[in-house]
């Protein structure tokens, strides 16, 4: 039942409502609202229930295992958000005088140094409020990049078919045509001999993710980063995919000139689902004087400082009103601070070791794995392909069979390339025994398949809903509540 | 197996064109709403506008893609099939007839011989 | 400390099912050229308790004022229930609603949070959320140049002062899709016939902004008007809290504005040093494919039963990929339902106590200040909620003395140029008693005879 359906005229949580002495106000009788918006009138209590029992209607990391591949849905330590939320940062002004907020621009400075000795960059600005405006960071620097040495005939950005939605649009929001390069169907591996054909004097740059999103570390990276600066353009790393490799290798060193990061991912900060995030951007000292502002520096005397353009003449400016996300972004500097060099390379080893373990686990119960001569990063792909053909069910079928058991589904139909996969990223904070038990899952689920693959297809049946009809919600469009 | 209809011409590009009487009439093919899916939503070109010959002029949209339609021929639209706006499902009920997308007078008919034949076409989906 | 639950036997047994001896050669595939062992450069982690110690050290040196500042981000009253219930695990560590089964809660709360925004706006639809007012105004330009099909032009109009770092996101957002933005100065009634005079041109849309940067009421009726004659939209750019008390923009003129959108922030957003926040936007329903970011629409289920599910997903980056609305994959879900649940609370009425309330304390702040020699009210009449005041020296300075004694007295104007560097944005809401604001005029005074 909607909040609107419960609303009773003239009912109000009256404790927080401000009082008013009279009412009149010194405005242009023409400027007034006339109507009356279509608020609830409900009780303090009521709103209270409501907003807890459909709290209850959601999965969420805190009550459920969550292998969402290429999302990194590990546990969001309460410590950082009880930490972050004290008056100290809550009650700041953006713009009171950086003598007041000392405190937040500490945490933000460190933030900064943990990021340059994680990524290997030498510059990192914070402000952008998600991964996707990283993105547009990054790929916005290499433009100013060539715009500033006038090399006005790259127009092009390259982009693997395996690659997230985010990069293509990214690279058109920023005047860019992409060029799409063919991924090898056997090991994973970008296709160099397609790559070569594809970079020229009209090459701006290539965005990738290493690991990529297919689960395994691009091994000829070296080999692509020559070849694209050879070519005159720049190589922007997608982060999305940094839990893999924290500690072991860094995109700096594999020849990367930007990159963004997802505070959301890898730095452990709470999804709320589906934002706040925060997407920092990191750059080589190429590209480190074009940063999106404002950027946070520390003085002589060990003041700290947020600095503008007047810093960073050749800025692509502001991507945001004040300084981006500042409490996600305080949550992941206290999970960074509380891991440690040590935790963070432990993050990542175990991070690697559960999709290892459960990869296998799920190889010898018989299930198609999408690259079986390759490693897994965090993350790996099986395919239902198989499955398909024989039983008829498909990846939605067992992902939404998945749900009946307690499990959110893996990232389905993700990458585009491999046919019916599941996309699996355990993370480190799962134990054996939560893997073991979505083996066993999956493994019930097989068995259904051969059992009773009709009902596999009418799951799920123990959530509030059942399969929902997505082409009456697009076709009716019913998107707001009226009586 | 998707119908492919013998009296038409097609593109590369999934759609088909009916050239009658100076007037092509385009649509999306059988294959291609197969592809898609069930349409939710077609995006019509503008009465009147002179569109050339490759132009995207026209997004056909379901739940798990949008796709544009290209101008088979350069020409102007003469026509557009009001009945999708609230019947975006026809293009799947019936493609090749009632599920029609807009009409074109070509500024050049000698234009049509360059598109797909039916032969042409099946040989392009296998 | 990497809340990991690994015992040296689960890893053993672990290792002996992959078939490797040791972890490091799971790593086996990346080149040794570039492969690092550990972060060296980063101090070992510590525990909770440490931990709490040591934000506590760090913390102390942020200093809480009384604050008077406004400029785009708003101290309200937030229930306490506000985020005790956004707080909830299911609804602060849940991802995306992708498995629309398993994400009914966040889903009907977003559909909820449309209909409150749509309404609040006058508009038809509303999004699930931007990442904060100037990107959503950005994301609204783009839009808008989409959506107007009367005009080829990709020149934006705003129609007087908008926020300057809202400019600033704009241009750095919209500069390469070949967007042209003129700002015209209008004089502080936002007199039509500036524009007519500064915008001869066809134009795409105009940026109106109620109230505008230096908190002054435009005269939103005859601009919507005008610009819907030039075949332009109309964005209307507004604060959410004084929509319980402003004029609606679907009722601006003749037709309404056609894109609404603005900072979210004020309704029940903590100010927190500038962040998270969220956006928001809502339009007329025939712009609705146009609108970037998800959207929550209404369905059935198989047994017929009312649900939930994004839609018009087909014109989203993952599927539209180079050819989608934007590149935003997310949506400020946290702080959408923060102000759901804040409108909730405070309910039409409340909402509009609490519109007046921050209009009749920023007045009665004016009262007093008739009273402080040497500072003269700049704008005395045609405000909301803030308002711009001169002050005898440079506003850095007096500034500067006021937070030295407690209070943030204001936002400093000389980011608008040399004119205004002796002038202040003073914002007060109904968080303000009349000591507080007592307190504002006593360190005022002195702030002003201490330079």
């Amino acid at each position: 039942m909607l909040i609107f359906e419960k609303s009773v005229q003239g009912r109000a949580a009256q404790a927080q409502s401000p009082h008013l002495q009279k009412d009149a106000v010194r405005i242009d009788s023409s400027l007034l609202r006339q109507t009356k918006p279509c608020l609830p009138e409900v009780s303090e209590l009521e709103t209270v229930r409501h907003f807890t029992n459909l709290s209850r209607k959601n999965f969420s990391i805190d009550t459920n295992f969550y292998p969402l591949g290429s999302c990194t849905m590990k546990y969001n330590p309460r410590a950082a958000h009880q930490f972050a939320s004290d008056e100290k940062f809550l009650n700041q002004h953006p713009y009171i005088d950086d003598d007041y907020k000392q405190g937040t621009l500490q945490c933000l400075y460190e933030l900064q140094h943990t990021i340059k000795s994680v990524t290997g960059m030498t510059a990192v600005s914070l402000t952008p409020m998600a991964g996707a405006q990283g993105e547009f960071a990054g790929v916005a620097m290499i433009r100013a990049y060539h715009d500033e040495r006038g090399d006005k005939q790259r127009e092009e950005i390259i982009v693997p078919d395996a690659a997230h939605g985010t990069n293509p649009a990214t690279a058109f929001m920023c005047g860019y045509k992409v060029r799409e390069v063919a991924t090898l169907s056997d090991s994973g591996d970008v296709d160099l001999t397609a790559l070569k054909a594809v970079l020229s004097e009209k090459t701006a740059g290539i965005m990738l993710t290493n690991p990529s999103t297919l689960g395994v570390f691009e091994r000829k990276i070296k080999e692509i980063a020559d070849l694209t600066h050879e070519a005159g353009g720049l190589l922007y790393y997608d982060g999305a995919n940094l839990n893999a490799i924290m500690g072991k290798v860094r995109p700096g060193d594999m020849g990367f000139d930007v990159m963004h990061l997802n505070l959301h991912k890898t730095f452990a900060t709470p999804h709320g689902g589906g934002g706040p995030g925060a997407g920092p951007v990191a750059a080589n000292s190429k590209l480190a004087k074009y940063l999106p502002v404002p950027v946070v520096q520390k003085t002589a005397t060990g003041r700290y400082i947020l600095v503008d353009e007047t810093h960073y003449p050749h800025s692509i400016g502001k991507l945001s009103t004040f300084f981006g996300n500042t409490g996600v972004l305080i949550r992941a500097y206290i999970y960074a601070k509380m891991l440690g060099g040590n935790g963070l390379t432990q993050a990542s080893t175990l991070a690697t070791l559960n999709a290892n373990y459960l990869m296998t686990a799920l190889h010898k119960a018989g299930f198609t794995l999408a690259y079986p001569q390759r490693r897994a990063s965090h993350e790996f792909i099986i395919t239902l392909e198989p499955e398909h053909k024989i039983y008829g069910i498909t990846a939605l079928d067992v992902a939404k069979c998945l749900l009946d058991r307690g499990i959110h589904a893996p990232t389905m139909y993700f990458p585009l390339l491999v046919a019916e996969c599941l996309l699996i990223e355990p993370t480190e904070t799962e134990s054996k025994q939560q893997l073991d038990e979505f083996v066993d899952a999956m493994i019930a689920i097989r068995q259904m398949m051969i059992e009773n693959a009709e009902q596999l297809k009418q799951a799920p049946q123990k959530l509030p809903v059942t399969r929902l009809d997505e082409v009456k919600a697009a076709k009716t469009l019913d998107l707001v509540w009226s009586e | 197996m998707s119908d492919i209809k013998d009296n038409l011409k097609y593109t590369q590009t999934h759609e088909w064109v009916n050239f009658d009487n100076a007037i092509a009439t385009v649509g999306i093919t059988d294959q291609a709403q197969h592809l898609l899916g069930e349409l939710v939503y077609v995006e019509l070109p503008e009465q009147g506008r002179e569109v050339s010959m490759g132009e995207e002029i026209c997004v056909v949209e379901s739940t798990k893609a949008a796709s544009d339609v290209y101008a088979p021929i350069a020409g102007k639209i003469i026509a557009v099939n009001d009945a999708l706006e609230e019947h975006p499902e026809l293009v799947n009920q019936s493609p090749y007839a009632d599920g029609w997308l807009f009409k074109i007078e070509p500024n050049n008919p000698n234009e049509i011989d360059q598109l797909m034949t039916p032969a042409d076409y099946k040989n392009s989906l296998d | 400390m990497s809340f990991t639950p690994h015992t040296p036997e689960d890893i053993a047994l672990m290792l002996n099912s992959i078939g490797i001896d040791s972890v490091e050669q799971l790593f086996d595939e990346i080149p040794s050229a570039i492969r690092i062992e550990g972060l060296p450069d980063l101090a070992d982690g510590i525990n909770e308790m440490a931990m709490g110690r040591e934000i506590k050290k760090i913390s102390a040196g942020n200093k809480n004022l009384l604050n008077f500042i406004g400029a785009g981000a708003y101290q309200h009253h937030i229930p306490s229930a506000v985020w005790q219930l956004a707080g909830r695990g299911e609804l602060l560590t849940a991802y995306t609603p992708y498995q629309a089964e398993a994400s009914q809660g966040s889903l009907q709360i977003i559909f909820e949070f449309q209909t409150m925004i749509a309404s609040l706006c006058g508009m038809d639809v509303a999004n699930a959320s931007m990442y904060d007012g100037a990107s959503a105004l950005a994301e609204s330009i783009l839009m808008a140049v989409r959506a107007n099909k009367k005009t080829t032009s990709k020149k934006i109009v705003i129609a007087d002062s908008i926020h300057p770092c809202y400019l600033n996101v704009m241009n750095s957002i919209t500069r390469y899709q070949g967007i042209e933005i003129q700002c015209v100065e209008t004089d502080r009634y936002n007199d039509v016939n500036t524009l007519k005079s500064a915008a001869h041109e066809s134009f795409a849309a105009v940026v109106l902004p109620q109230p505008n940067f230096l908190g002054q009421l435009t005269r939103v009726d005859a601009i919507t008007d005008w610009a819907h004659q030039h075949h332009a939209l109309v964005i209307g750019l507004v604060n959410p809290v004084t929509l319980g008390l402003l004029k609606e923009p679907g009722s601006w003129g003749a037709r309404g504005a056609d894109i609404v959108c603005g900072e979210g922030q004020p309704l029940g957003v903590p100010l927190a040093g500038g962040g998270p926040y969220f956006g928001f936007m809502a339009c007329k329903k025939q712009f609705i494919r146009q609108m970037p970011g998800r959207i929550v629409g209404k369905t059935t289920d198989t047994n017929g039963k009312t649900g939930y599910c994004l839609t018009l997903q087909a014109r989203e980056q993952h599927i539209r990929r180079s050819k989608a609305t934007s590149n935003i994959c997310t949506n400020q879900g946290l702080l959408m339902t923060v102000a759901t649940i804040y409108m909730s609370l405070l309910g039409p009425q409340g909402l509009k106590n609490v519109a007046i309330k921050s209009h009749q304390n920023t007045a009665r702040l004016i009262e007093l200040l008739n009273t402080v020699k040497q500072v003269h009210c700049v704008y005395a009449d045609n405000f909301c909620h803030e308002m711009v005041i001169q002050v005898p020296s440079s506003a850095k300075s007096v500034l500067k003395k006021m937070a030295d004694r407690g209070v943030a007295g204001g936002y400093d104007l000389a980011t608008l140029g040399q004119a205004w560097a002796d002038k202040l944005l003073v914002c007060s809401t109904e968080v303000h008693n009349e000591n507080d604001l007592q307190q504002f005029i006593t360190v005022l005074k002195t702030a002003i005879e201490d330079v």
